[in-house]
């Protein structure tokens, strides 16, 4: 489950999932949001990505900021994620495709995760993680 | 922390105490609107800039301060580097050098609104035709490409050459340098310390204006309030003008992102209390810091010669459609940078590293930065507007060096957030609303242009007035957009 919140300048995404991997995934599809309907994504082509960091917040930040580079360099857009967390590691695959002006109409392209109202809790099972997207 | 409180110490600026762990105080300059559409949320983030080591004199906001990520967007602060002052990734902001470029045309409004009324508002009148001239051969947009393939060595060379290196390619004169801040190059770029990713990110992204509030348009001078100034800067009534919003691109997204991770993880080993993660800081005599400096000077650079390159490809498009059009400079300043200037601090001449998140450089008459033809006037302060309203030209006070370190507001600054925005309107509404007032708006995406919603935005006019009457920079010449192409 995600949605965005709001941030005066920017866009705000929040994940909440039963497990730590799965909100991870979740907040990975928010992001997508912020430029097109995820569900318009097809996961045509499957990009791996690993990623480590400090502490699970940053954590959160570099698997975002790894998507986004691949959104980047890659022109493409992501639709489906598949995030295995180990410590502080994650391995993920991604699916989706080029971007499609037509189909697709892009919005805005994401710039970077900021560390503005990071973070990643759990209580009582049940992890909820946020950041907010410069745009 | 203590709620801060606000006081009103003249009719422009109001103050906040240090309190907690703030080394000095808070200033906003605001009108008593405006002070009241600065939330909570930025009033901190002053405060936590107030905190940070080696801070000189205050922690400044403009009018159109609002909430950013660790500096308030429209946050200026300077650090002094031989009291432990330090440099912030997130006091640059992840779009390093995004500034606007405005350029004069040869043009005036009679030359061309025979023709447009003849053939009303369509794409056949020679507006319509510009537009869509501009909208097609200006990459524009997410996932747009440039025409320009950049190899490693030629990317190392654009990024410690900036506009000069764009010259020497071909894009544009050697009198465009004249007119864009440090005559087109920050020197000491290190493009030795961008990371392989960063450049990766801007291989395909050169001459491209990106998205968001990124945008090129094309305004009519409306109104002229200083007509001196005005003149030395070459503005009329009735002149057409074109200015272009956009920054340093993929390669300083990366910049930012890679550094924002360095410094987090290190800045408790120099002893820097974080009061936001954001806020992620190294003193400026530190390896990391010169690193960071050497990188965010490439990235400066890179959104130097990105608008250099735009120009040329605008400067073409006139060509065809109207070939008497001489397109010339008026002006290049940048809106997110760190700046090592000197400045007066106690009747002592310091070298002080200014950090402007949102907020432009606005020195006054006589500075050395200066290029001659403006020495007397002070610097062009170009202030965008969005895209139904109107942008300003505004010029460098004397006073403002004392007020802010020499800097004035940079836009409209946001109201409303994109969520709502998109919520709250609809692109296609936005454009029929524009055309009846003969704004043509251009955009690949619907849902975009809602996002930026001009009711999204503070009143400029009041930002402006407000920057006018603290004395940040006088105001000159007011603008309308007729065109409007949208990242």
């Amino acid at each position: 489950m995600w949605e965005h919140f709001a941030h005066q300048a920017d866009v705000g995404i929040r994940a909440t999932a039963a497990g730590l991997s799965s909100a991870f995934e979740d907040a990975a599809i928010a992001l997508t949001a912020i430029v097109t309907d995820p569900k318009n994504v097809q996961p045509l082509e499957c990009v791996k990505l690993e990623c480590d960091a400090e502490d699970e917040e940053l954590l959160l930040v570099n698997w975002l900021n790894s998507i986004i580079y691949e959104m980047a360099t890659g022109k493409m857009l992501f639709g489906k994620f598949e995030v295995n967390i180990e410590g502080l590691t994650v391995s993920a695959k991604i699916w989706g495709e080029k971007i499609d002006q037509a189909r697709h109409l892009p919005a805005v392209e994401p710039k970077a995760v900021t560390y503005n109202q990071l973070s990643v809790k759990e209580e009582k099972g049940k992890w909820t993680v946020q950041c907010v997207i410069d745009v | 922390m203590a709620k801060p409180q606000l006081k009103r110490v003249s009719e422009y600026r109001w103050l906040i105490e240090p309190f907690g762990k703030m080394k000095v105080p808070g200033v906003i300059f605001a009108d008593h609107n405006l002070i009241n559409d600065i939330d909570e949320k930025t009033i901190s983030q002053i405060c936590n800039v107030a905190c940070l080591p080696g801070i000189v004199k205050a922690s400044f906001a403009m009018p159109d301060a609002h909430m950013g990520y660790g500096f308030p967007i429209g946050g200026v602060a300077a650090f002094d580097p031989d009291d432990g002052g330090v440099i912030s990734g997130g006091g640059v902001g992840f779009d390093i050098a995004c500034g606007v470029r405005t350029f004069h045309t040869g043009l005036n409004e009679n030359d061309i609104i025979n023709l447009r009324e003849k053939s009303a508002f369509s794409e056949t009148s020679p507006i319509g035709e510009l537009a869509e001239a501009l909208f097609r051969d200006i990459p524009a947009g997410v996932g747009s490409t440039g025409n320009i393939a950049l190899n490693t060595a030629q990317l190392d060379n654009m990024l410690a050459g900036g506009a000069v290196w764009a010259v020497e390619k071909g894009f544009g004169t050697k009198e465009d340098l004249d007119f864009i801040e440090e005559r087109g190059v920050a020197k000491g770029a290190n493009p030795a310390k961008v990371s392989s990713q960063a450049k990766r990110r801007q291989q395909e992204q050169m001459g491209t204006l990106g998205s968001g509030n990124h945008y090129l348009e094309v305004q009519k001078v409306v109104d002229i309030y200083a007509p001196q100034i005005a003149e030395g800067f070459g503005l009329k009534k009735g002149d057409l003008l074109v200015s272009i919003h956009c920054g340093s691109r993929g390669l300083g997204h990366q910049i930012g992102t890679d550094y924002l991770r360095q410094m987090a993880s290190q800045a408790a080993s120099y002893g820097i209390d974080l009061p936001d993660r954001e806020l992620a800081s190294v003193p400026v005599n530190s390896p990391l810091g010169q690193d960071y400096l050497g990188a965010m000077r490439a990235g400066i650079n890179c959104a130097l010669a990105n608008r250099q390159i735009l120009t040329d490809l605008v400067r073409r498009v006139f060509a065809k459609i109207f070939p008497t059009a001489q397109l010339t400079m008026l002006y290049d300043v940048s809106h997110n940078t760190a700046k090592m200037e000197e400045h007066n601090v106690n009747g002592k001449m310091k070298q002080l590293l200014i950090h402007r998140k949102g907020a432009t450089r606005s020195f006054g008459p006589g500075s050395g930065d200066l290029p001659p033809r403006y020495k007397s006037f002070g610097q062009p302060v170009l202030i965008g507007g969005t895209m139904g309203t109107s942008s300003y030209i505004l010029a460098g006070t004397g006073e403002s060096e004392s007020l802010a370190f020499s800097s004035a507001c940079h836009g409209a600054g946001r109201s409303m957030s994109r969520t709502a925005a998109a919520k709250k309107w609809q692109g296609s509404q936005i454009v029929k609303e524009l055309a009846e007032r003969k704004i043509i708006i251009k955009s690949k995406s619907m849902r975009g242009l809602a996002e930026e919603a001009p009711d999204a935005y503070k009143n400029v006019s009041a930002v402006v007035e407000a920057t006018a009457n603290a004395g940040l920079a006088k105001k000159v010449a007011k603008l309308l957009p007729l065109i409007c192409v949208k990242g």
